[in-house]
C-alpha cells in the first residue's frame, strides 16, 4: 500500500513550534500533494502563518520534519538517508529530496523552490512593476551575469537573459491584467493589484511550490473571482502546486483539492473540502464552542 | 501651523510670530555669542562684550520669520508632483546641455590657465576641481552602501584611511609607484568592508550606524597608535607623488617636462593628477550604473525596499550586502591612495581622517538624494566647491573690518545649507529614482516611494 501512494510534494510530520512557553504549533503532520492546491484554515491565532513561515525558512521549528520533493518521486529510503546524513538535500535518480527544517529562507526559494507572498504585503515599492519581476528572478540573471564580471564587460549572453526575463515578466502581466502599469511604481498600484503583483512575483521564480498567505484579504468580490480564476490556471498550466491560507471560504471551498484545519496549533481536520465543511470539530472551532460541546453542536447540525 | 496663522491674522500676529522667533534668537546668542575670551600676549583671560553683534543677530533672525511669514509666494512645502515628474532625458536640449557641461569640465584645466594664469590656476586646479572631484568618488562609493542598499555606514572615511595607509606604506616599504599601489589599495580597502561587512550583517538602523562609526574611530585610533608601523600623529612622508605612468614631475633630466622638451612648470603636475582623479571618477560613475542594471544591482535596491521580501525570493542577502560593503569601500580605498599622492603632498596622517570626514561624505550622499549620481555629484560641488569660495571673499573684510574671517563661518553655512535643503527637499537634491528597465517607456519614480533602507 505504501508503495503505491505516490511521494507528496509536501510532507509536514511532527512539526513543532514553541516560543519559548507558548506552543504555536503542537506535533502537525500533513501533506500537500502535486499538482494540487492545499488550503490551510483555522480560526485567527490557531498557528497557520507560523507553519507558513516554517515551511519557508523565516522560522525554524523547535521540533519535526518537512520533506519537499520538487523533482521526481523520491523513495522513502532516499528521504531517510538524506536526514540521517548531515545534508540539506539529495538528489538520487529517483528525484531531488530536500529537508526545509534544515535550510536558511533564500536557499529554500532558491533551490527547493518555494515562493511566498505574505499576509501584509511585502513588494518593492519605490521600484516598477516590472522591476519587482525581474528582482524575482535574481539568481538566474545572476548566473547569466556571471556574477556580474561577465555583465559588468556587457557579454551579449547576460542582454538576451535579461530579454528573456522581460518577457516571462510579460507574459504574467498580461495574464494578471496588468500589462498597462508596467512602468509604473508598484506603490502606486490599487489594493488589489499590489496582491496580483506579489503572487506573479512569487510566480517568476518557477516555483514548485507557491505558499500564498491569504491572498483574498481585502480583494472586492470580482477581484475574489479573478483571484480564483488566476489560481486555477496556475494549478493546472504549470507546473505549480498552490498552498493557500484564506478565511474567505467560498475561495476555499471552491478551488481547493484538499483542506487542512488547524486550531490552537493542532490539527483538528484534513481532507477534501466537502468533508470538512461537514466535520462537526471545524465547526465547533468557528462557532468557538467548548470541547465539551461539541457532540451537543453535532446533534444541532444533524437535526 | 505658524505659516497658517500669519496668513490668518495679517500682520499683527506675524509681528507678535517674529518677535518670539526674536526672543529665542536673543536667549541663545546671549550664552553663546555676547560674551567671549581672549587671550592676550601675558597669557591673561580678557572678556569682551559683543552686544552689537547679538543685536545684528536677532534683528537677523526676526526679519528673516517675518520674511517668511508674510511672503506667500515662498512655499517651503513640496508641491504635489505627479507620479510620473520627467522622461529620460531624451530631449535635445538636455542632451545638448549635458554636452556642453562635459567638455567644459574636460577642458577646465586650460580654461583656468588661459583665464588667470599658470601660478593662479594651481588653487584652482588643485584646490578646487581636483579636490571637488575626489568627494565625488567618494560620494558616489558611498552612495552605493546608503544609497542605493540602504546600509547607513558613518565610518566611510575608514576606507579611505585604509587605502590612504594602504598605498602609503607599500610605497615607502616596497619602493613601488602610485599606479602599481591603487589597484592594491582598493583591493584592501575592499577586504576591510567584506571584513566589516560580516559583523554588521545582522544589525539595522541605529545600531548599525554606530557600529560603523566605531569601525571608523578604530582604523584611526590604530593608525595613531600604531607608532612602528604608521608612526602615529607623525605620520608617513616621502610617499611617491602621481607620475606619467613612471615618468615623474621632476625638473631632472629624466622627468616629464624634460621626456616631451617641454619648461618645466608644476602646473603639470596638477594639471595631469586632474585627469587622473578625472578618469577615475569616469570609472566609478560608469560601474556604479552598470551596476545598478544588473542583477546585483537590482538587489541591493531591493534589499533598501524590503529585506524580507528579498530572502522569500531567493536573494542571498548576506552577500548582497557583503558586496554592497566590499565595492563601495573599494572606491573609498581608490580615492585614498589617490588623495595621498595628490593634495596629500606624498604625506598621510590620521589627522586627515576624523568623523568630520564621514559626516561630510554622509552629507553629501544626503543632500544629493540618495542613490542619484548626478545630485550626489551637485551636492559634492556645491559643499566642497562653496567652503574652497569662502576663502575667496576676502573683500568682506572691508565690510565687517579686518578681524573677519569668512572661513570661520564654513560651518555655520554649511549648517544652514542642510536646514534649508531639508525643508526644501527632505529627499535630498534630485529625489526621483529612474528605473533600470522598462516596458514601454522609462518613467521616473517619485521619492516618497522609493525606501530609505533599515538604516
Amino acid at each position: 500500500m505504501a508503495a503505491a501512494a505516490p511521494t507528496p510534494l509536501l510532507a509536514v510530520e511532527h512539526l513543532t513550534m514553541r516560543f519559548g512557553g507558548l506552543v504555536a504549533i503542537d506535533d502537525l503532520s500533513f501533506n500537500a500533494r502535486r499538482g494540487e492546491i492545499t488550503a490551510l484554515i483555522g480560526p485567527n491565532g490557531a498557528g497557520k502563518t507560523t507553519v507558513f513561515n516554517c515551511i519557508t525558512g523565516f522560522y525554524k521549528p523547535t521540533a519535526g520534519r518537512i520533506i519537499l520533493a520538487p523533482q521526481g518521486q523520491p523513495r522513502q529510503a532516499d528521504i531517510d538517508a538524506t536526514t540521517a546524513s548531515s545534508r540539506k538535500w539529495q538528489s538520487s535518480p529517483s528525484g531531488s529530496v530536500f529537508l526545509l527544517e534544515r535550510m536558511p529562507d533564500f536557499e529554500i526559494a532558491a533551490r527547493a523552490k518555494v515562493a511566498r507572498t505574505f499576509q501584509n504585503i511585502r513588494l518593492f515599492p519605490g521600484m516598477t512593476v516590472l522591476e519587482n519581476l525581474v528582482v524575482a528572478q535574481h539568481n538566474r540573471l545572476m548566473r547569466a551575469s556571471g556574477w556580474t564580471v561577465l555583465g559588468l564587460a556587457g557579454a551579449p549572453s547576460y542582454r538576451a537573459a535579461e530579454a528573456q526575463a522581460v518577457e516571462r515578466a510579460r507574459y504574467w502581466l498580461e495574464k494578471v491584467a496588468l500589462i498597462d502599469r508596467a512602468d509604473d511604481p508598484a506603490g502606486d498600484l490599487p489594493y488589489g493589484a499590489q496582491r496580483r503583483l506579489e503572487i506573479i512575483r512569487a510566480l517568476c521564480t518557477e516555483p514548485a511550490l507557491l505558499c500564498l498567505d491569504e491572498p483574498a484579504a481585502g480583494l472586492n468580490p470580482r477581484e475574489s473571482a479573478e483571484l480564483k480564476t488566476l489560481l486555477r490556471a496556475i494549478k493546472t498550466e504549470h507546473d505549480t502546486s498552490i498552498l493557500l491560507i484564506e478565511h474567505d471560504m467560498s475561495v476555499v471551498m471552491e478551488i481547493s483539492d484538499h483542506v487542512v484545519v488547524l486550531d490552537y496549533g493542532q490539527k483538528i481536520s484534513d481532507g477534501p473540502p466537502d468533508f470538512v465543511r461537514n466535520d462537526p470539530k471545524v465547526v465547533a472551532a468557528y462557532l468557538g464552542v467548548e470541547d465539551e460541546e461539541v457532540e451537543q453542536v453535532e446533534a444541532e447540525i444533524a437535526r | 501651523m505658524a505659516a497658517e496663522a500669519g496668513a490668518r491674522h495679517g500682520i499683527g500676529a506675524a509681528v507678535k510670530d517674529a518677535a518670539g522667533t526674536g526672543l529665542l534668537a536673543l536667549g541663545l546668542s546671549i550664552p553663546i555669542i555676547a560674551y567671549r575670551t581672549d587671550q592676550t600676549m601675558s597669557n591673561q583671560l580678557v572678556l569682551s562684550e559683543r552686544w552689537g553683534l547679538v543685536a545684528v543677530l536677532v534683528l537677523m533672525a526676526f526679519a528673516a520669520r517675518l520674511i517668511y511669514l508674510l511672503a506667500p509666494s515662498i512655499k517651503f512645502q513640496r508641491k504635489p508632483v505627479a507620479a510620473i515628474t520627467a522622461e529620460e532625458g531624451a530631449s535635445p536640449l538636455r542632451r545638448a546641455v549635458a554636452l556642453v557641461g562635459l567638455a567644459l569640465l574636460f577642458a577646465y584645466p586650460f580654461l583656468t590657465i588661459a583665464l588667470v594664469g599658470r601660478a593662479g590656476a594651481i588653487k584652482w586646479v588643485d584646490n578646487f576641481a581636483i579636490q571637488i572631484l575626489i568627494y565625488v568618488m567618494l560620494g558616489w562609493g558611498l552612495n552605493i552602501v546608503v544609497g542605493l542598499a540602504g546600509l547607513l555606514d558613518l565610518g566611510y572615511v575608514a576606507f579611505y584611511a585604509i587605502g590612504a595607509y594602504a598605498f602609503a606604506l607599500l610605497s615607502t616599504h616596497y619602493d613601488l609607484g602610485f599606479w602599481v599601489c591603487l589597484p592594491i589599495a582598493g583591493i584592501l580597502a575592499a577586504f576591510w568592508g567584506v571584513l566589516l561587512g560580516f559583523p554588521v550583517l545582522r544589525l539595522r538602523g541605529d545600531y548599525l550606524a554606530i557600529v560603523t562609526l566605531a569601525f571608523g574611530e578604530i582604523i584611526r585610533l590604530v593608525a595613531i597608535n600604531w607608532v612602528d608601523l604608521t608612526r602615529g600623529y607623525a605620520g608617513i612622508s616621502g610617499v611617491p607623488r602621481v607620475s606619467f605612468f613612471g615618468l615623474p614631475f621632476e625638473e631632472s633630466e629624466d622627468g616629464f617636462a624634460a621626456f616631451f622638451g617641454l619648461e618645466y612648470s608644476s602646473i603639470h603636475r596638477t594639471v595631469f593628477q586632474f585627469y587622473v582623479i578625472l578618469a577615475m571618477v569616469a570609472v566609478t560613475y560608469f560601474v556604479t550604473v552598470r551596476l545598478r542594471r544588473l542583477p546585483i544591482g537590482r538587489a541591493w535596491e531591493a534589499l533598501r525596499e524590503d529585506e524580507v521580501a528579498c530572502r522569500a525570493l531567493g536573494i542571498n542577502t548576506t552577500n548582497t550586502k557583503l558586496t554592497a560593503f566590499s565595492l563601495g569601500a573599494m572606491f573609498g580605498g581608490f580615492a585614498g591612495a589617490f588623495y595621498v599622492a595628490s593634495r596629500g603632498q606624498g604625506f598621510v596622517t590620521p589627522e586627515s581622517f576624523t568623523f568630520s570626514e564621514s559626516a561630510l561624505i554622509l552629507a553629501i550622499v544626503v543632500l544629493g538624494g540618495m542613490g542619484s549620481q548626478f545630485g550626489v555629484a551637485i551636492a559634492a560641488v556645491v559643499l566642497i566647491g562653496g567652503t574652497e569660495l569662502l576663502r575667496e571673499l576676502d573683500w568682506l573684510k572691508r565690510v565687517f573690518g579686518p578681524d573677519f574671517e569668512p572661513t570661520q563661518y564654513r560651518l555655520l553655512l554649511f549648517g544652514l545649507a542642510m536646514v534649508l535643503v531639508m525643508i526644501w527637499k527632505p529627499r535630498g537634491l534630485i529625489s526621483t529614482r529612474m528605473p533600470t528597465v522598462f516596458l514601454r517607456r522609462r518613467r521616473a519614480i517619485r521619492g516618497d516611494l522609493v525606501g530609505e533602507g533599515h538604516g
